[in-house]
């Protein structure tokens, strides 16, 4: 048996279902946003379920830090094991309003726990003109911002989110993206989100755990799991890169800096994003989006021209027509981004790992 | 119309006791069993053997399950012999042996609208009232049973009535003892052997009348609830 660890959640599991078989023996730490990523089948919703309490495989361990969930007799039922669950689907309890809904926890934590209070978590997730409405008088958005706000009102020590934005439309689901992305920081509460959208995993996680046919197969940043051609990320929408990098005060054309001088974008701001100078944010860019020269193109209308050095160059994922290359390229400032080009441009241009070149970014959009 | 004798008001004491006792032992057992056979774990084909036998009564006549009842509860029987042997009495034409009766016989009438509630409920609720930090008992309270109470108000009705309706279960079980076993279906019947037809048809319409009372009473309340919450 091992031993358990402070400040991690570790699960060893085996479940035998007909025709599913989960078996995955790992350590998520508890920080920040772990995303378990895969497709639907693959046993992430039945992982989230033994951690929650609501499976009990024979033989399992669980441990939560230094406290054993479920070991060997042991076995803590979900309503002792202080962890905030959402799930996909409205589950508002019908017979409540928003605010006896939202306090349905809170009255069930000990008062010494209570780390969150009504009012600011009704802030937070702009629910505070929805209180004294019943639960079928709410938007699916809106449903979904009230049962995040309930599980936070029992002030967790771990959220479990199981695709819960996976019933809403694009629309709400931009509107909710960033009251989760802001979740773990202001609150510190460690989640695990459940989900098979690549956007999703993008903009709210701090590391990725891909599972494939009920085994974990790698659990690693964020960063990495971007960084690298093969990753399931890319799978089905094709490649993209993620960059971290500081937002500066808007120039005379209504566009910001973006990153460090050796890196440095120039973006537009996008109404409604709260992107105020100084923040840290996050710029989503297509691979697709991204062409590459050899020399720095005087007469361009493209304003985003960095420099780069190829670092690999691979068969791009999520095409089936002819093969496409996927050039990966280190920025100056050591942050990944990917270029996807013809086959004939990267012979043309004799691209070769190692080879400086200029990428030209023709389009952003900001994750925050 | 209402000159009813002695042991007409005996019968309708008899009759609402036994109605009463049955509906409030039959939402105890009902509802974990309902619950189970809806939501519950295990192997399927124990659940299915549950479901079938719970719904017996809905199909077997009811001197079959009067005459096991009686062969089981009476003084030779391991119950009754059982009983006896502790220094109690056998259950043969007693009240309490007609409310075993009665509990086994309505006992479809009370499961099935429950495990329907529950069923239409599902398990999610209760497992966000569980990560919400609920115990068992306070989710029934304040989840299971706001929102499956249409369910509750038809299983408890159809207990309450269809044990009203007796007759059969009764009168292997039980005779027609004034007081004790003799309910309002045996006395109409009695009434009817005995040609006084005018007793028979006191009896008789009174408790039409007050069957059809009850019910348009409890639909028209659960239509109320249903509208409101829907």
């Amino acid at each position: 048996m091992t031993r358990p660890q402070p400040d991690t959640l570790r699960i060893q599991a085996r479940l035998e279902r007909p025709g599913f078989a989960l078996d995955v023996d790992t350590a998520f730490p508890l920080e920040g946003v772990t995303a378990l990523f895969g497709r639907s089948g693959c046993g992430k919703t039945t992982l989230l379920r033994i951690i929650a309490g609501l499976e009990h495989p024979p033989g399992g361990e669980v441990h939560f830090r230094d406290t054993a969930w479920q070991s060997g007799k042991t076995f803590v039922p979900l309503h002792r094991r202080r962890v905030g669950l959402v799930f996909q689907e409205s589950t508002l309890l019908p017979h409540l309003s928003v605010r006896g809904n939202l306090l349905y926890g809170y009255k069930r934590t000990p008062e010494p726990l209570r780390r969150l209070h009504l009012d600011e978590v009704a802030r937070l997730l702009g629910i505070d003109d929805l209180l004294e409405r019943r639960a079928d008088q709410l938007s699916g958005g809106q449903r979904q911002r009230v049962a995040l706000g309930r599980a936070l009102l029992t002030s967790p020590d771990l959220l479990l989110l199981d695709e819960p934005l996976n019933a809403l439309d694009t629309q709400t689901k931009r509107e909710i993206m960033p009251f989760l992305a802001r979740l773990s920081e202001e609150t510190g509460i460690p989640s695990l989100l459940v989900t098979h959208a690549p956007d999703e995993v993008e903009r709210l996680a701090t590391r990725v755990a891909f599972m494939h046919d009920g085994q974990l197969e790698r659990l690693e940043p964020l960063r990495d799991a971007l960084a690298r051609a093969d990753s399931p990320l890319f799978r089905d929408e094709g490649a993209v890169s993620v960059l971290q990098g500081e937002l500066g005060p808007a120039d005379e054309h209504g566009l910001h800096p973006f990153g460090p001088p050796e890196a440095r974008y120039r973006v537009p701001s996008t109404p409604g994003a709260t992107n105020g100078a100084g923040r840290q944010a996050r710029l989503r860019i297509d691979a697709r989006d991204v062409s590459i020269a050899l020399s720095p193109p005087q007469d361009v209308s493209i304003l985003n021209i960095i420099p780069v050095t190829i670092e690999s160059l691979d068969e791009a994922p999520g095409h089936h027509g002819p093969a496409r290359v996927l050039a990966v390229c280190r920025q100056d400032d050591g942050q990944t981004l990917m270029a996807e080009l013809t086959q004939l441009s990267t012979e043309r241009l004799g691209l070769q790992p190692g080879t400086r070149a200029h990428a030209l970014v023709k389009a952003v959009a900001f994750l925050d | 119309m209402f000159d009813l004798s002695p042991t007409d008001w005996m019968a309708i004491e008899v009759t609402l006791k036994l109605a009463l006792y049955t509906t409030l032992i039959l939402l105890v057992i009902a509802t974990p069993i309902a619950w189970w056979l809806a939501n519950g774990r295990g192997s399927p084909g124990v659940r299915t053997a549950v479901q079938a036998l719970v719904a017996l009564p809905l199909v077997l006549p009811p001197t079959v399950l009067g005459f096991y009842l009686l062969v089981l509860l009476g003084p030779a029987g391991p119950v009754g012999s059982t009983l006896e042997s502790w220094g109690l009495n056998h259950l043969a034409f007693t009240f309490q042996g007609i409310l075993i009766g009665s509990v086994i016989y309505s006992l479809p009438f009370a499961v099935q609208p429950l495990q329907q509630a529950f069923a239409n409920l599902g398990r999610r609720p209760v497992e966000i009232a569980g990560s919400l930090g609920a115990g068992r008992i306070d989710r029934f309270v304040t989840v299971i049973l706001p929102m499956t109470r249409g369910g509750f108000i038809v299983a408890a009705t159809l207990a309450f009535a269809h044990t009203l309706g007796e007759f059969g279960v009764i009168l292997m079980l039980g005779g027609a003892i004034p007081g004790e076993t003799q309910v309002l279906s045996i006395l109409i019947y009695d009434h009817a052997e005995a040609m006084d037809f005018d007793s028979a048809h006191r009896l008789s319409f009174g408790l039409l009348v007050f069957a059809f009372a009850v019910l348009f009473i409890v639909y028209a309340i659960n239509r109320r609830f249903d509208t409101v919450r829907l």
